[in-house]
């Protein structure tokens, strides 16, 4: 058994008559005016003296041999500074492992930088180009000869298993595989009246962040690679280091703010050219992706085949649950190995199962390779339990709410991987409001009809425990009582700046306006770890929570003093700082700082959070401890679905969610808004279709996202439990906003036309073709 | 390049002389002459992230040619207000969280206030449409519209424009 972290005791629900200044409230982000008037920065807007301009060259075959790349001809282009290609490269690999700050040992997963043999993906990167001007580097493009031989490719992942099918690297195209053995199925089956067997596909999607990959890198008089880029983690620092042969001290990766995420800036984009780029020149070198660089150069998300087997007694209590899961890893592994724990452990969803048998496989083809994508594994599988959950209770004949009351994952009951759940799981009041919150059903007529959905999920916060994840943060206060925040945590626009700031805001008792918070500089900063898996609060704030109460308690103890009283007498608020019980007793927060600065007091702080660190899963088993902790929360859909063109309309959409406790609720309402836009398209709109691995929608023409046209107003329903690990109780919200919406939708538009679509997306076509067969079998539409 | 022409560009009120070739979109000339407020999203006219007014009009700057915007005001982002002195919409998406990553932020502002100039007090479906041609991957569009509804009842009332 693996060992397991100490965590805290279950806590009980919300601690009332908390009396907080400024957590909770839904103040204006730090960043948004800076936003809203077009002031703010971010790494496509620098350029430099002397800067040349880069395109990547890229394959147009996913499957081939290169047999010949001759680039004479562009280098003799006038303006046309340099070309490389696998040929000038050192022979060294770019590493795709997940990012980490402790040294624990990485996956050995390398990737080509540039392609030397074997094109694996449609895309994958020939040669790149520095040019005096963006045209010129275009036109060299052109100019560079390429033969390729197409070699048989794999392209779908069920193909790619069976014996003969092509290999895509290394010995089998198994790239990963997770199993859970939890209890005993065999006995769960056996006492079930019912068993229930469904598969449930979904589709490769794209992040469409607006902003496209984007940086600047020059290598200063110190000789350090300096690279300012939009990414979510600026500790790739490390891996463009390892990939260049330079120590690590030698790269240094700027942030920006970010224009979106979404895990699609969470592997390197174009550093590691940037960086080589840059080196070979020594000038400044810009690469700016165009949309169809960034849809046809980033890794997806992962589609799933998804079988489930429930089974259930006639009361509606789930017995046991195998599930089987065949992901799409693409041409390279990224964050496959990952990607398919967090489905594994997702698997049975929000509910007790205590015989679960899961058996997941990732698997290598020539589709573009995929990798994090928000929800990360634990969205598929959400896709898949709660469509599953409906059509059990279907056939029990039970009510689907009634049917999952029944079954509820509680505090103290074991998850998927047989360790108890400590914090509050308040799945019930989630379902129950977001449910309520439809209000009366909307009314309609032929052709159109309406449904309603609902899921409920489990989704963790803070990374996988065997990471050993940390964040450092730095709190200090200026001699005019104005605060500073150093921290090297990349903002990708949910407002992870601002909570920080609000955080130190509340400890410190001073206002927003007061605080300046510096982020995202791996050589400045203290490094605060990645934004993603919905971590950048709970490690991030809890680093720059602790910072800033070392630092409180230093001038509460000089204030003591001063007020002659114990220093837990001492209260900071509104910037003064004054005797709890005797307000009038007081002095202002920047005189006492000044008091502490004349004598000498250490007016900063340099803190670090740990996460819980475990070991690795039983490999036997794969029981054992995976994440910190889980959110839990719902989302409750209406639909219209017209029977005649198929046409689905999102009428209502709400998402309740226990987000422990809301820094800012309004930001907190931002990414539940968000969320129910990004599943919708999930559900109805968003596929990227690949015909023998080349991308057939490389534009938002084809790729559609959904538009103010199509998103009803959301609601959101915020829940707080404060049982989370995060600062002041907080769990986290930036994946758990989308993870239930896709199959809340795809339940609605079940029960409107009362047949399953079980292949995401659900599109017009799907629906009117499964209208017609229901209809060519009468027996069946009698029914419904 | 010789087929290079000098023309001048009338940006938020400030003459730039500067020469381009034909082909240069009115989105790289503003980009090159500084101003970077008006974002690139995907220089076909699908996600609106670069939309200006061109003579109190919203135009997807990518798909608009420099040469063509000779002569014409041309107003970004920038133009219509600062963090100082924040143009009522602005004021409304920085209040109301209507802006989260803000890379299409600059965008929505202009198309809604290039609705706001041609219809008093619109209705929602008005709102929804004006604003259809402008991608959001972060707010779900709810507070950009209730921003949008703010500002557009305030003025009804108030009388303005």
């Amino acid at each position: 058994m693996t060992a397991i972290a100490e965590l805290p005791p279950a806590v009980p629900p919300a601690a009332p008559n908390v009396n907080w200044r400024q957590i909770g409230r839904p103040l204006e982000r730090t960043d948004s005016m800076g936003k809203a008037v077009g002031a703010t920065r971010y790494a496509g807007d620098y350029t430099m003296a002397n800067m040349l301009h880069v395109k990547v060259l890229r394959s147009t075959m996913a499957s081939a041999t290169l047999r010949r790349l001759d680039a004479s001809k562009a280098r003799a282009l006038p303006g046309v500074a340099c070309v490389l290609t696998a040929a000038e490269l050192p022979d060294r690999l770019a590493p795709t492992d997940i990012p980490g700050q402790t040294g624990q040992e990485r996956q050995k997963t390398d990737q080509q930088i540039l392609v030397r043999e074997r094109v694996r993906y449609f895309g994958e990167p020939l040669a790149l180009i520095a040019a005096e001007t963006r045209d010129i580097a275009e036109q060299a493009m052109a100019l560079i000869e390429v033969e390729l031989a197409p070699l048989a490719g794999v392209y779908d992942p069920v193909e790619a298993l069976k014996p003969g099918a092509p290999i895509v690297q290394g010995e089998n195209n198994v790239v990963a595989a997770q199993k859970i053995r939890k209890g005993d199925v065999a006995k769960g089956f056996a006492e079930a009246d019912l068993v229930v067997e469904n598969t449930f596909r979904t589709q490769f999607i794209e992040h469409a962040f607006l902003e496209p990959e984007v940086g600047l890198a020059w290598v200063d008089e110190n000789g350090v690679i300096n690279i300012r880029v939009s990414t979510q983690v600026i500790e790739h620092f490390r891996y463009v280091a390892d990939s260049l042969g330079v120590p690590h001290n030698r790269v240094r990766i700027i942030g920006a703010m970010v224009g979106g995420g979404f895990g699609g800036k969470e592997d390197v984009t174009v550093e590691i050219y940037l960086a080589l780029l840059a080196r070979a020149t020594g000038r400044p070198v810009r690469l700016e992706y165009t949309r169809e660089d960034s849809l046809v150069g980033h890794g997806k998300r992962h589609p799933f085949v998804m079988t489930y087997r429930t089974g259930v007694t006639k009361d509606g209590r789930i017995t046991a649950i195998e599930a089987k899961f065949i992901a799409d890893a693409g041409a390279y592994v990224f964050l496959s190995p990952y990607v398919l724990l967090y489905a594994a452990v997702a698997a049975p969803g929000p509910y007790r199962v205590d015989n679960l048998f899961v058996d997941g496989q990732a698997v290598a083809t020539n589709n573009m390779y995929t990798s994090a994508f928000r929800g990360f594994g634990g969205a598929q599988a959400c896709i898949a339990y709660e469509q599953q959950m409906d059509e059990v209770a279907k056939a029990l004949g039970m009510d689907r709410l009634e049917f999952r009351r029944r079954n509820y994952l509680r505090t103290g009951d074991k998850i998927s991987t047989d360790v108890p759940i400590r914090s509050a799981v308040w799945t019930d009041r989630c379902v129950e409001q977001a449910w309520a919150a439809l209000g009366e059903p909307t009314k309609a007529s032929d052709p159109v009809r309406i449904g309603r959905g609902i899921a409920a999920y489990q989704q963790s916060y803070g990374r996988i425990t065997w990471l050993h994840d940390t964040s450092e943060g730095w709190v200090g206060v200026e001699v005019d009582g104005t605060v500073i925040v150093r921290s090297g945590v990349t903002d990708i626009g949910a407002g992870q700046t601002s909570a920080l700031a609000q955080i130190v805001a509340e400890v410190l008792g001073v206002t927003l306006a007061d605080v300046a918070v510096y982020n995202s500089d791996s050589a400045v900063t203290p490094l605060a770890g990645t934004t993603t898996a919905t971590r950048a609060l709970y490690m991030t704030g809890n680093a720059i929570k602790l910072a800033a109460e070392a630092v409180r308690g230093r001038l509460v103890e000089r204030a003591a003093r001063q007020f002659s009283v114990a220093p837990d007498q001492v209260d900071m608020a509104a910037s003064r700082v004054f005797v709890a019980d005797h307000p009038e007793t007081a002095m202002t927060f920047a005189d006492l700082v000044k008091l502490c600065a004349a004598e000498g007091i250490h007016r900063s702080e340099l803190a670090m959070f740990r996460a819980p660190f475990t070991d690795r899963l039983d490999p036997e088993t794969g029981l054992g401890q995976v994440h910190p902790d889980y959110v839990y929360g719902a989302h409750a859909i209406e639909v219209a679905v017209d029977t005649e063109t198929g046409e689905i309309t999102v009428l209502k959409s709400i998402g309740a969610h226990d987000v422990g406790q809301a820094i800012n609720p309004a930001a907190v309402e931002g990414q539940i808004e968000g969320g129910a836009a990004q599943g919708q398209g999930y559900a109805l709109s968003e596929e990227m279709i690949y015909h023998e691995g080349r991308l057939m929608t490389p534009s938002f023409s084809e790729y559609l996202i959904p538009t103010a046209m199509d998103m009803p107003p959301v609601r959101s329903i915020i829940l707080e439990s404060r049982s989370g690990l995060g600062p002041f109780g907080a769990k986290g919200i930036g994946e758990p906003a989308l993870t239930p919406v896709a199959p809340a939708i795809a339940n609605a538009v079940a029960d409107a036309i009362g047949v399953r679509i079980a292949d995401l997306p659900i599109t017009p076509e799907k629906v009117v073709n499964a209208l017609r067969q229901l209809a060519s079998r009468p027996l069946l539409s009698a029914e419904s | 390049m010789s087929r290079e022409k000098t023309i001048v560009l009338e940006v938020n009120g400030r003459r730039h002389r500067a020469a381009f070739p034909p082909h240069r979109t009115l989105l790289e000339a503003l980009r090159e002459l500084g101003h970077v407020d008006v974002k690139c999203g995907c220089e076909k006219g699908d996600c609106g992230a670069c939309a200006v007014l061109l003579d109190g009009e919203a135009v997807d700057s990518c798909l608009t040619l420099a040469w063509t915007a000779e002569g014409r005001a041309i107003t970004t982002i920038a133009g219509l207000g600062g963090a100082t002195s924040p143009h009522p919409l602005q004021e409304a998406f920085a209040r109301l969280g209507a802006a989260q990553c803000g890379y299409c932020t600059p965008g929505l502002i202009i198309a809604s206030e290039s609705l706001l100039r041609k219809t008093n007090n619109p209705d929602d479906d008005a709102i929804r449409l004006a604003l259809s041609g402008n991608l959001c991957r972060c707010t779900g569009y709810t507070k950009v519209f209730e921003a949008v509804r703010e500002v557009a009842r305030g003025r009804a009332v108030g009388g303005t424009q």
